[in-house]
């Protein structure tokens, strides 16, 4: 899987109560939830974000809740890839498990500003700043979380296997 | 080699001698739980892969606990989709308004957990089952629905950081401080995928309650889980509530660990978290100045009846400052009633505290008591993010109910020696 995007920069431990605030919770409708999608970071996110753009953060992003409407509100808002210095372990599992694509890479996030565009290769890990032409090397994941993120997240995967 | 007590449970539950850090495994589970905010994305997600069964009615439990009793139309339509599948499939755990309770502190209260269980939760706060010598540990809701469906999940196996605690109680302190302390040092991912073991001589003194609030907040250091060595504290505690049997397990002598810790708790003070994020901790008497306009006492973390106790204890003949609203959650009908019966509810209600039923709502910003733009509240609660109890530009201080009650009464952030 290959996306090209405008990126979004945030800071470090990116909780989820900013990437969904819990007062939207009482729906999972992406698009509803979409709308609100990092609203107490920046205010202006839902109308920015366009589709195919990307998210870089640095630490610790998805920290807090179990929420699987933070997954679904980045994804419901066009983002197609989010990358981290890490994850926390909760947003981990979650993202791959509802197919937004995630990678973890140092370069990136120190090189990478918010507005510049970059390619991602998830299958090679790959992240190229197309401002700068430099390429950062992430670790891909292997075969069958890559298989499981180009599904669309694990239960079409289950589906497709069966 | 040996292992540690969260190796040698999640090796049980793979049918295997020894599981590694590292290891990627298939376990057996022995809880699925849910609450209103996750099973209506499971069951939405169970529907898809086009199940009409669970792998064992007894297994599941689910708690509409977060935005109830039904907040507003949309909440009272997720909480039906929760109901209707329960009755539909038969889930013998689901627990109605009346029954219900705060997921953390109901299910070690009905005996629905227990030492050596391998348990998910489709809620962060599932590490709290640790505290009973469990492998508990926080899932969304496609694992739960996964989990649902065969009665398995896939781990890695963890790394343990084990942290040990001697020296001398002082007064004042409570297991809230403690981990306070320790997320302090570590920070919000200094456990981040491992699982933190909790020892030492203060910990096999400290009550089964104390526990529970330590193991809740592993999630906020970023662990996997929080555990503690099942011990006669724990069997004390579970014996009358267990119905099916269960197995307690030791770290071995020889098990390895990432790193260990050690603190001294004899000169801690009660620790204050400041906004924003639970590792921004500071001693209480570094933070006396702070003024508040609302007290949280309840949730998850401190809705239990010791900590019912202790901030009875000082508001017992006392009047909340009036510029403060003091809102007081009991985490289980059960503790409500218990706390009912000794008598603490008379002393919130006369000091001019709201007691309500068991709900989530104001810990995470859902209802019952959200705050305004520039309010500042204090609370027994875990998170204290940007906009966790209301507006964006509100603030949340967390602290132990002692630190809460004091801080009540004065309208300001107050030692329990204060007042």
């Amino acid at each position: 899987m290959k996306f090209i995007g405008k990126v979004h920069k945030f800071g470090a431990d990116v909780d989820t109560d900013v990437i969904i605030p819990a007062r939207y919770l009482n729906t999972f409708d992406p698009i509803e939830l979409a709308k609100h999608c990092m609203e107490d970071a920046d205010a202006e996110f839902s109308t920015k974000v366009k589709a195919g753009d990307i998210i870089v953060a640095d630490k610790n992003f998805g920290c807090g809740s179990s929420r699987e409407h933070a997954p679904i509100a980045i994804k419901g808002a066009g983002v197609s890839c989010v990358i981290a210095r890490s994850f926390a372990r909760i947003f981990y599992r979650n993202a791959i498990n509802t197919g937004l694509p995630i990678l973890e890479c140092d370069a990136a996030i120190d090189a990478i500003n918010s507005g510049d565009e970059v390619e991602v290769d998830l299958d090679l890990g790959q992240i190229r700043n197309l401002r700068t032409g430099e390429v950062y090397e992430a670790t891909p994941f292997p075969p069958f979380m890559q298989a499981i993120m180009a599904k669309g997240g694990l239960i079409n995967y289950i589906k497709d296997k069966r | 080699m040996g292992m540690t007590v969260s190796q040698k449970i999640l090796a049980a539950h793979a049918g295997k001698e020894f599981v590694a850090p590292g290891e990627l495994i298939n376990c057996k589970l022995d809880v699925v739980l849910g609450n209103d905010v996750t099973a209506p994305v499971a069951i939405a997600e169970f529907e898809k892969l086009g199940m009409d069964q669970v792998f064992d009615k007894e297994k599941i439990v689910l708690v509409p606990d977060h935005f109830t009793p039904n907040k507003d139309i949309k909440s009272a339509e997720q909480s039906k989709i929760m109901r209707d599948f329960a009755r539909k499939l038969g889930v013998k755990h689901y627990f109605e308004i009346g029954c219900m309770g705060i997921e953390h502190c109901l299910l070690p209260e009905q005996g629905l957990v227990l030492p050596g269980d391998l348990i998910i939760g489709a809620d962060s706060h599932t590490c709290t089952y640790g505290a009973l010598g469990a492998f508990a540990t926080g899932v969304g809701s496609t694992d739960m629905a996964a989990g649902m469906a065969t009665g398995e999940a896939w781990f890695k196996v963890p790394e343990s950081i084990k942290f040990i605690y001697y020296g001398e109680m002082p007064r004042w302190l409570s297991g809230k401080d403690l981990i306070l302390h320790t997320i302090g040092d570590i920070g919000v991912d200094g456990a981040r995928y491992m699982s933190m073991e909790f020892t030492g001589e203060v910990i096999s003194k400290l009550s089964i309650d104390n526990r529970f609030t330590m193991a809740n907040m592993a999630i906020e250091a970023g662990g996997k889980n929080g555990i503690i060595a099942a011990d006669d504290i724990t069997r004390e505690y579970v014996q009358k509530r267990a119905k099916r049997p269960y197995t307690i397990y030791q770290s071995d002598p020889d098990a390895d660990y990432f790193e260990i810790r050690e603190y001294d708790v004899s000169k801690m003070e009660p620790v204050i978290a400041f906004p924003h994020l639970p590792e921004n901790t500071r001693p209480v008497s570094e933070a006396t100045g702070v003024s508040l306009d609302q007290v949280v006492i309840g949730s998850c973390t401190n809705g239990r009846l010791e900590d019912l106790e202790i901030a009875a204890s000082l508001l017992k003949g006392k009047n909340v400052h009036p510029e403060i609203r003091l809102l007081v959650f009991p985490g289980t009908q059960q503790i409500y009633l218990d706390a009912l019966r000794r008598g603490y509810i008379e002393t919130f209600i006369e000091a001019g505290a709201v007691v309500s039923t068991p709900t989530c709502g104001p810990c995470l910003g859902g209802h019952m008591g959200i705050l305004a733009k520039g309010e500042k509240a204090l609370a027994t609660t875990n998170r204290n993010f940007v906009g966790r109890m209301g507006h964006p530009e509100s603030e949340v201080y967390l602290a132990s109910p002692a630190v809460a009650a004091a801080s009540a009464i004065k309208g300001r952030i107050t030692a329990p020696w204060e007042v």
